[in-house]
């Protein structure tokens, strides 16, 4: 528009611009020089606090290898179970009258707060059989009970009694019972989303694809896929980053303890409990370097799309 | 009341000169229609006099107010957008009101102006309805609605029919001409149609990348175009045009198109002497061929043997595509003709009517 | 019978042709038994942790120790409000709600109206660096907030300033401010605020603005008269979802909500845990007292909420 003051967006923009900029811009820099300091970044101390974190020197005290091992765990298995199943369940629940209900059912989780759902499958956890719903199913079976956030077994061992004594790292029974958890609540966005784009694609090709001969499976795999790729990714690389990210849940349900510390809960305590701001901010730094190149990848898909518009 | 002047107007998007040294006066009153294929920058030139675009370089008036750097709002105009701009949240009536609520005039003068205004458009039984609720039609009169009650000095309208259908298009043309008679506001309307730009103008200006063509009335730029790309553009179907050589035989001139020759009216004569011997462009237009056996009388013609390759009967008329030699043209002629593809037949070609154009520069011989 | 991934439609009928009877549509439901029968058990599945909680918050402490909740939908039915009142009244849930109330409101408006007006420039206006801002904007999505919790809670040590607010409570600014909370939450919630607002914007159609700025409409006129009435849909599904994330929120209070008559309530639940890990009775019915608002919202407002979704992750 002609005759707008050179200043008027800039004003527009100024609140949302100082907010940003004082709590999100000026923290990271501040956080990234305090990974450079000591615990009461008062004096320069180079890397040191990120040797500490490779070397894990204290694991009694403070487990990095355990926590890294864990967000691992968090980041290859939540999402490799959270897509294929809002996929599948996008699918079926696209084919019957009740669609609706279905996927509210599924998406309800993802209204409450981490902590509420915590509280949730504490009680579903519960060691003994009278009140937690898990092991009393297990005394159905005629198995004993487990104590599901705190056995740090491998799942193997307690299926069948035998294989490897030591599992992988993060692999155990309360990492995955943290992360059933966390698939309970998510799903549901991914339903949602994969049922979006489900609905996006037109109709005309599938019946195309039908005279064409194939079958239902086939056009799942050789049509649907395809055109829901980009759907896919975006969902997958939101749950990533939350799995980068997972605090609440892992901190209400075991407060880190038992080796299911993840960075974040590290970082928690390390800043807060023990008061090392220095190894504290070198954790978040880390974190966020783990996000950074997911995030760059979406920021590309998002620049190619606005190119286009 | 205002004229509008272009001085050596240009718009730049990066290197690219949307319009190119524009120059234009328009008198007061005027109804001057800027047509021209897409991309042409009519579009273009109508948003700089709105104030919706910035200007490069030159001159824009309003009266005899510089306006380059004036505020849209403060312009004095008002604009009718292609795709109606109506707000879809608010009824007839506020859509038509807003621009004077803003402006904040009294709400007995806005009510008003409103109501006549509808009334002229004959939608007063229309004002209480939101934009969804109305036909095309019905939205493109709110559209026109709302400029007229701001009594503007200049009306902008930019290709305000192209999303009607055909029939409802003929009918608007009519009533945005009569509308156009009973304000006596100056209209600039932009169209790629050149049917439109032909029936409703007073003055048309054709455009072409950018650069003004030609500025007449629509008789001057029919029967005078200045260049190929005006006797192209302007009459439908367009005109037919041939490559051919001048040659003299005694004292007369003549066209030589290889399959045939064709006569030169004697005004012409001297000015194609210089293209004796030379190639050039000759341009008939459709029209001016006619069925031999049927040509209106009084008109001073060559008659010319073709083959009839595909007829198109249309009632009033018939197109006939014909072929002579390496030429192929358009002829409309009397729906009585006899010809049917596959026969030969005579054509007969009004001479005087025939337009002729330097093959380098393709500006009109005259 | 083709499967439609759109709308379910009854398919029309030819002349002469007549619905298929119940008995042939029994036949045609068969063999998509097992379909139905994953699907429902995946409702069930997923709605069982949620509904036995409800069930078990409704027991008394010695029902919920003693045997499974399921047999309490057997009678006799024993069930009890003294778990809620307990958790209400005593445990100071009830002030926990109204914090919970009390941070949420404000935060939620903040973020819509700065959101908006920053997402308005962006989208309308012209600017040098307009691009690069707001891809600096959307990328600050990716900072997790424990990067910048340490920093601002030493800001809000610094610039601390101690005065007691009458009413609400808690300091003027500082840690235990609702003030520093509300604007830390706000800033938290910009990013994807502005993202999903700009892209809105951005599809309005751009002779709408023209015409109103040819009508003389100033920016604010056109930003309260023109563009938020017609962005409805995507405020409502933002304001859902910051709603919910702040609501639902715990690291942050945790950080700079130290004091319990400030806490929200996903604080308290938190304390609850800690100090009376296996105190089901109240565990239950506090985890369901903070519920309550969320799933209330969710069901008469499913839409939005999902809208808001999908537009932050499929291109809005």
């Amino acid at each position: 528009m002609i005759g707008r003051k050179w200043w008027v967006p800039w004003v527009w923009m100024a609140p949302a611009l100082i907010l940003l900029t004082v709590y999100l811009a000026y923290p990271v820099l501040d956080t990234v020089r305090r990974s450079f300091q000591d615990r009461r970044s008062e004096n320069w101390v180079g890397f040191d606090n990120y040797e500490f974190i490779i070397k894990n020197p204290a694991p009694l005290v403070a487990d990095t290898h355990s926590a890294l091992l864990n967000n691992l765990l968090w980041l290859t298995l939540f999402p490799l179970i959270v897509v294929p199943a809002g996929l599948v369940l996008a699918v079926l629940t696209s084919r019957v009258r009740y669609e609706a209900v279905a996927k509210s059912a599924v998406f309800i989780p993802m209204a409450i707060s981490f902590v509420a759902a915590g509280v949730i499958f504490k009680f579903m956890y519960e060691y003994n059989p009278n009140i937690g719903t898990a092991n009393a199913l297990l005394e159905q079976i005629d198995r004993e009970p487990v104590a599901w956030l705190q056995d740090t077994r491998a799942p193997q061992r307690w299926i069948t009694d035998s294989g490897p004594a030591d599992a992988p790292g993060p692999l155990q029974i309360n990492n995955l019972a943290l992360i059933t958890v966390g698939v309970w609540m998510w799903t549901g966005f991914a339903l949602v989303v994969l049922s979006a784009g489900l609905k996006g694609i037109s109709t005309e090709i599938l019946e195309a694809a039908r005279v064409d001969g194939a079958n239902e499976f086939q056009i799942f795999r050789r049509i649907i896929l395809p055109i829901l790729m980009p759907t896919i990714m975006v969902v997958t690389t939101t749950l990533i980053i939350n799995a980068l990210k997972i605090f609440d849940l892992v901190w209400v349900m075991t407060g880190g303890r038992f080796s299911t510390d993840v960075v974040a809960t590290l970082f928690f305590k390390q800043s807060f409990v023990v008061r090392d701001f220095g190894v504290g901010a070198a954790l978040a730094v880390v974190l966020l370097l783990a996000v950074v190149p997911v995030m760059l990848i979406s920021l590309r898909r998002f620049q190619f799309q606005e190119e286009i518009r | 009341m205002a004229g509008v002047t272009f001085e050596n107007v240009s718009k730049k998007f990066g290197d690219t000169y949307a319009v190119k040294d524009l120059s234009m006066d328009i008198p007061d009153k005027e109804f001057l229609v800027l047509v021209g294929p897409s991309g042409c920058g009519k579009s273009t030139t109508l948003r700089m006099l709105a104030g919706l675009d910035t200007i490069t370089s030159g001159i824009i008036r309003i009266g005899d107010r510089i306006v380059n750097n004036v505020p849209a709002k403060d312009r004095d105009i008002a604009m009718v957008f292609q795709s109606y701009a109506l707000y879809p949240h608010m009824s007839v009536y506020d859509n038509m009101a807003f621009g004077l609520t803003l402006r904040k005039m009294p709400k007995a003068e806005i009510e008003r102006r409103v109501r006549e205004a509808a009334t002229l458009l004959g939608i007063e039984n229309l004002l209480n309805r939101k934009p969804r609720q109305l036909s095309g039609g019905q939205r493109q009169r709110v559209a026109l609605g709302r400029a007229i009650v701001r009594d503007p000095a200049v009306f902008l309208l930019d290709e305000p029919l192209s999303n009607l259908d055909a029939k409802l298009r003929v009918q608007t043309r009519a009533e945005i001409s009569k509308l156009h008679q009973r304000l006596g506001t100056t209209f600039i309307y932009v169209t790629h149609d050149q049917v439109e730009a032909m029936t409703m103008a007073t003055k048309i200006a054709v455009l072409n990348l950018g650069v003004l063509q030609q500025l007449g009335t629509p008789q001057e730029v029919y029967e005078t175009p200045v260049n190929v790309f005006v006797a192209g553009f302007i009459g439908s179907p367009s005109t037919n045009f041939f490559n051919a050589v001048m040659r003299r035989d005694g004292d007369a001139i003549f066209v030589d198109l290889g399959a045939f020759k064709l006569p030169v009216a004697p005004q012409m004569q001297k000015a194609l002497m210089p293209y004796i011997d030379k190639p050039i462009i000759v341009g008939i237009r459709p029209e001016h061929i006619h069925d031999a056996e049927f040509t209106p009388a009084s008109t001073d013609v060559a008659v010319v043997p073709a083959q009839v390759d595909v007829t198109e009967m249309l009632g009033n008329e018939t197109l006939l595509h014909l072929v002579a030699g390496e030429h192929r043209f358009l002829a409309r002629v009397d729906p009585r003709t006899q010809a049917r593809p596959g026969r030969d037949m005579k054509v007969a070609v009004d001479v005087s009517s025939m337009m002729f154009f330097d093959p380098e520069t393709e500006m009109a011989i005259r | 019978m083709a499967t439609r991934y759109g709308a379910m439609e009854q398919p029309e009928l030819a002349a002469g042709e007549e619905r298929a009877s119940f008995g042939d549509r029994f036949k045609g439901f068969l063999p998509r038994l097992p379909l139905h029968a994953v699907l429902i058990a995946v409702i069930i599945i997923w709605s069982v942790p949620t509904i036995a909680l409800l069930i078990s918050s409704f027991r008394s402490p010695q029902d919920i120790a003693s045997d499974g909740w399921w047999n309490a939908l057997i009678p006799p039915w024993d069930f009890t409000w003294s778990n809620y009142d307990a958790v209400l009244n005593q445990r100071g849930m009830g002030r926990a709600f109204v914090n919970s109330l009390l941070i949420t409101v404000p935060v939620t408006i903040l973020v819509l109206l700065i959101a908006a007006a920053a997402a308005y420039a962006i989208a309308w206006m012209e600017f040098p660096l307009r691009n690069g801002l707001f891809l600096v904007m959307v990328a600050m999505l990716v900072v997790p907030l424990q990067m910048t919790l340490i920093p601002v809670l030493r800001l809000y040590v610094n610039l601390s300033i101690d005065t007691e607010v009458p009413i609400i409570g808690g300091r003027v600014f500082g840690p235990n401010s609702y003030l520093g909370i509300w604007l830390a939450h706000t800033a938290y919630g910009l990013p994807f605020a502005i993202f999903l607002l700009r892209n809105f914007f951005g599809s309005l159609p751009r002779d709408l603005f023209e015409s109103a700025y040819l009508d003389g409409a100033s920016d604010l006129r056109v930003f309260f008269r023109i563009v938020l009435p017609l962005s409805m849909p995507a405020l409502a599904s933002l304001a859902i979802f910051q709603f919910l994330w702040t609501w639902n929120d715990l690291l942050v209070a945790l950080i700079l909500l130290g004091d319990p008559n400030l806490a929200p309530m996903t604080l308290r639940i938190n304390s609850l845990v800690s100090s009376f890990g296996s105190s089901y009775q109240l565990l239950t019915a506090a985890a369901f007292v903070s519920m309550a608002v969320p799933l209330v919202i969710f069901f008469a407002l499913q839409r939005y909420f999902v809208q808001g979704i999908l537009a932050g992750a499929v291109k809005g």
